[in-house]
C-alpha cells in the first residue's frame, strides 16, 4: 500500500511541465491526487516520474469571457462549489459537484484530473458533454482545442499525446434563465453513479427553445440523447414530453457489470432523465 | 538511490524541516517521521476518512497527499485540536458527552473533517452533518452518537457567539 519509487518534480509553468513530459518516458501527472494517489499506493500504476501540477502557475481559476466560462484545469472542484461565476452561469455544476466524493476530496480533487481520468461514471465529464465543453491540451508544439466529443477515446482514455498537458475547459454558458437539472442513482453518498443526467432547458415561458440531455456512466462516454433533445425543442413544458424523453433514454446502449445489469441501467437511465428534465423544467424561467 | 527531498512544514503550530523520500504519503510523515501517530492510516486509498488532517486549515485525506507537498504549509492533526494544556476542543469535549466514539480508530479523521466543517457551516442540519462525515467510514458507533456531537456543539456555538 506504499508507492512504488519515483522521481518527483514540480514544474512551475506550463512549458516546464510538459517539457518535462517529453523529456521522460514514463512519466504520470499529479493533479488533486484523489484518482492518482490510490492507484499509486495500491501499485495499479507504477511512474518512473511523477510530474506534480500543484505549483504551475496560470492553470487555476475561472474567467467568465461573456459568453463562455473559462475554467482553469488545476481548478479545485471545492473551489468551483465556491466560486460566484460557476454558480451565476453554470448552476448545474454545484448540484453535480456535491455528488463527487465528499467535501474532503473536493478539496483536493481538481476538474482537470476528473476529466482526464475520465471514469465512465464521473459526474464532471457527463456534465461537459451536456455543454459541448472544449478542452484545451498544451503540448510541445503549443495549445489545441478539443471538441468535447473528441475527448473520450476509449475506456478511461482521453485524447490526449502522452507529452500534452489539459490546461483550460471552456464552457459556453446558457441564459440566466435557462432551467437545470442534476440527479444521479449511487449505491452511497458520495460514490460514483450507476447512472447521472444532466438536463438543460431554454424557453421562452413555454415552448422549449433549446434542450440538452447527457447521460453517464451509462458506457466508456457520456451519451447525449440528440433524438430526445430534438424533439422537444418547439414543445411545451410538460409531463407527456417528458416521458417521451425517458423513454428515448430507455433505448440506449448500456454496460453491465458485476452489480448491474445493462437493463438496470437503461432503466435508471429513463427514470434520472424523467426527473432531471421535471427539474430542468421547474427551474426555466421563460427569456422572453 | 531514493529520490529525496528537504521540506519545511509547520504541524500543529510547530515548524519542522525534515527530509522526506518523494513518495511517503502526508499520513506515513506525521506518523513515522514526526511520531504523530493520532493520524490513523486505515485503507490508504481514500474511501475510510481516518487519516483526514487540515492543511492550511482544510480537511483532506493524508494518504492521499505526498509529505513533499506539505513544503511551506501548515497541517494540523487530531493532536492540535485540544488546547496546550490538555483541554479538550468543544467538539472533543461534545464526542465525550455523546459517546461519539468506541474503538476510536475513526475519531482523528471524525474530529478533523468536522472541526473544518463546523467552522464552514456553523448552523448545520442533521443532514448536513451526515453529508460531511459520509467520507468517514467508523465501525462501531453506528454514527448516532457522532451526529449528536456536532449538533450539540453547533448549537452551544450559535448561543455563544
Ligand atoms: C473516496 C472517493 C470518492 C470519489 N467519488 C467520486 C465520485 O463520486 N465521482 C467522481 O467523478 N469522482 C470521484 N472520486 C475521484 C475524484 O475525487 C478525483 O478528484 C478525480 O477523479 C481526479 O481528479 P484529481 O484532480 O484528483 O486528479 P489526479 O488523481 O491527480 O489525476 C487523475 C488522472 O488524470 C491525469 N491528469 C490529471 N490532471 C491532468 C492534466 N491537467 N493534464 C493531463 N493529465 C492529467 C493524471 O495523470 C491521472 O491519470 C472519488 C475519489 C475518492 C478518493
Ligand atoms: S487511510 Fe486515507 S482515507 Fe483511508
Ligand atoms: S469508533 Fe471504532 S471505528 Fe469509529
Amino acid at each position: 500500500m506504499k508507492p512504488a519509487p519515483f522521481i518527483y518534480h514540480d514544474p512551475a509553468t506550463p512549458e516546464e511541465a510538459v517539457a518535462l513530459l517529453s523529456q521522460h518516458e514514463d512519466a504520470k501527472v499529479l493533479a488533486g491526487g484523489q484518482s492518482l494517489m490510490p492507484m499509486l499506493n495500491m501499485r495499479f500504476v507504477l511512474p518512473d516520474h511523477v510530474i506534480d501540477l500543484n505549483g504551475v502557475a496560470g492553470i487555476s481559476g475561472v474567467v467568465d469571457s461573456g459568453s463562455t466560462l473559462e475554467i482553469g484545469a488545476m481548478t479545485r472542484q471545492r473551489d468551483l462549489v465556491r466560486d460566484p461565476a460557476v454558480n451565476a452561469k453554470i448552476p448545474i455544476m454545484p448540484e453535480a459537484l456535491e455528488h463527487v466524493g465528499h467535501f474532503q476530496t473536493r478539496n483536493r480533487g481538481t476538474i482537470g484530473g476528473s476529466l482526464c481520468h475520465l471514469d465512465p461514471s464521473a459526474e464532471l465529464p457527463c456534465l461537459m458533454a451536456a455543454y459541448d465543453a472544449v478542452l484545451s491540451a498544451h503540448g510541445p508544439d503549443g495549445v489545441r482545442d478539443i471538441p468535447f466529443t473528441e475527448w473520450p477515446l476509449a475506456y478511461m482514455i482521453p485524447t490526449l499525446g502522452p507529452d500534452e498537458l489539459l490546461t483550460k475547459i471552456t464552457v459556453p454558458y446558457w441564459s440566466a434563465n435557462h432551467g437545470y437539472g442534476f440527479v444521479e442513482f449511487a449505491r452511497r453518498h458520495g460514490d460514483f453513479a450507476l447512472i447521472a443526467v444532466a438536463a438543460l432547458l431554454e424557453t421562452d415561458g413555454d415552448t422549449i427553445l433549446q434542450a440538452s440531455i447527457s447521460i453517464g456512466g451509462a458506457g466508456v462516454r457520456p451519451v447525449r440523447l440528440a433524438e430526445a433533445e430534438a424533439a422537444l425543442v418547439g414543445g411545451n413544458i410538460g409531463a407527456d414530453a417528458f416521458k417521451a424523453a425517458a423513454e428515448v433514454a430507455r433505448g440506449i446502449d448500456a454496460m453491465s457489470d458485476a452489480y448491474v445489469s445493462s437493463a438496470y441501467r437503461q432503466r435508471l437511465a429513463a427514470t434520472l432523465v424523467e426527473r432531471a428534465l421535471i427539474k430542468a423544467g421547474e427551474r426555466a424561467k421563460g427569456s422572453a | 538511490m531514493a529520490d529525496t527531498r528537504d521540506i519545511e512544514v509547520t504541524v500543529n503550530g510547530e515548524s519542522h524541516a525534515a527530509n522526506v523520500e518523494t513518495r511517503t504519503s502526508l499520513g506515513d510523515f506525521l506518523r513515522h517521521g514526526l511520531g504523530l501517530t493520532g493520524t490513523h492510516m486505515g485503507c490508504e486509498h481514500g474511501v475510510c476518512g481516518a487519516c483526514t488532517v487540515m492543511v492550511d486549515g482544510e480537511a483532506v485525506r493524508s494518504c492521499l497527499m505526498l509529505a513533499v507537498q506539505t513544503n511551506g504549509h501548515e497541517v494540523t492533526t487530531v493532536e492540535g485540536l485540544a488546547e496546550d494544556d490538555g483541554t479538550l476542543s468543544p467538539l472533543q469535549e461534545a464526542f465525550w458527552k455523546h459517546h461519539g466514539l468506541q474503538c476510536g480508530f475513526c475519531t482523528p479523521g471524525m474530529l478533523t473533517s468536522l472541526t473544518a466543517f463546523l467552522r464552514d457551516n456553523p448552523d448545520p442540519s442533521e443532514r448536513d452533518v451526515r453529508e460531511a462525515i459520509s467520507g468517514n467510514i467508523c465501525r462501531c458507533t453506528g454514527y448516532q452518537g457522532i451526529v449528536d456531537a456536532a449538533l450539540d456543539v453547533a448549537k452551544t456555538m450559535q448561543k455563544g457567539s
